[in-house]
């Protein structure tokens, strides 16, 4: 199926031309860039947030990107069933606009973790995981940042809804503390809302879908998210 | 004209790394008895109006919708009358 994918452009993004490269080179969709400042959709079927960090990431990761005009669209949209899937930053945005529970704070140890790491796929109905060839894909991540934190209730609705999508993992799938490398509360790398249209992950899928760069399991988030989109 | 001091705090089941390394500092420097450090954030401001009431309830509405995000940070707000500048 041919989609349109709108990526955001906020100013300090830094992974829209990596998403936009893969959408409309490797996969084929129509794809276009949304500016910050805009308030137009474009009639786009999908948006991205992509990764980078908006507005220096200033007062929190994604504060003030939330107030931007396109993201009063990017909300409404949302709200109406529209599919919205950030990543790193975008994901970061997503929390703070309230699209998304919980919120994504200060790595555990404090460091920037820019390495490529495994997740696992938890949730096998999901748009964005229902189609995957192997439940553990190799991606990487790049934050300083990403450590998941929701209170306790939040955590059991998330596990309850089956909105808990990837969690760190090791290469074969095994879940444990050893293999979480931000703190994220239960390994949780990235989770949907309770409507199962709003997407958010800290690890970067758009860095890993290009067999040039050595790695393409990130190809297959894509790939189930178009095999699976109902228009 | 009120100016307003808010301090935006991480809640206290939250892990706060920053706090953490300030700690361990304080234990390399030779000091013994400083425990439980958290680092907060101070946001200072000037807010336009003549009672307090309004002010404080605009500063509150600040908080919730940008200096905090209320999954994981408190806030607190004291306000100061000052002279018209």
């Amino acid at each position: 199926m041919k989609l349109k994918f709108g990526v955001v452009v906020f100013p300090g993004s830094n992974c829209d031309h990596d998403s936009y490269h893969v959408l409309k080179h490797e996969l084929n969709q129509e794809t276009v860039y949304l500016w910050h400042k805009d308030t137009d959709l474009q009639n786009c079927d999908a948006i991205i947030l992509p990764g980078g960090f908006s507005y220096g990431d200033y007062i929190r990761t994604g504060a003030v990107a939330k107030l931007s005009p396109i993201m009063n669209s990017v909300i409404d949209f949302a709200n109406k069933g529209g599919i919205v899937f950030g990543i790193c930053n975008g994901f970061q945005i997503l929390t703070e606009s309230g699209l998304l529970p919980g919120a994504l704070i200060k790595n555990k140890n404090l460091k920037f973790v820019c390495k490529d790491i495994y997740i696992t796929a938890v949730n096998e109905d999901s748009l964005l995981t229902k189609s995957l060839d192997h439940k553990t894909l190799l991606t990487p991540i790049a934050h300083g940042e990403g450590n998941y934190f929701t209170d306790e209730e939040t955590l059991n609705s998330l596990k309850k809804n089956n909105q808990v999508l990837f969690r760190y993992s090791s290469s074969k799938g095994e879940i444990s503390d050893t293999y979480n490398p931000n703190g994220s509360i239960e390994n949780i790398a990235g989770i949907m809302n309770k409507n199962g249209n709003v997407f958010g992950m800290m690890p970067h899928p758009e860095r890993s879908s290009d067999g040039l760069l050595g790695k393409t399991d990130g190809l297959q988030i894509f790939n189930s998210l178009l095999k699976n989109f109902i228009k | 004209m009120y100016k307003a001091k808010v301090i935006v705090k991480r809640k206290k089941s939250i892990l706060d790394p920053q706090g953490k390394a300030a700690e361990h500092g304080a234990i390399l420097l030779g000091f013994k008895n400083i425990t439980n450090v958290r680092i907060d954030k101070q946001v200072e401001f000037l807010v336009n109006v003549s009672d307090e009431e309004t002010a404080k309830q605009e500063v509150s509405e600040f908080c919730t919708k940008l200096l905090s995000n209320p999954s994981m940070e408190d806030f607190e707000i004291m306000l100061d009358k000052v002279d018209e500048a």
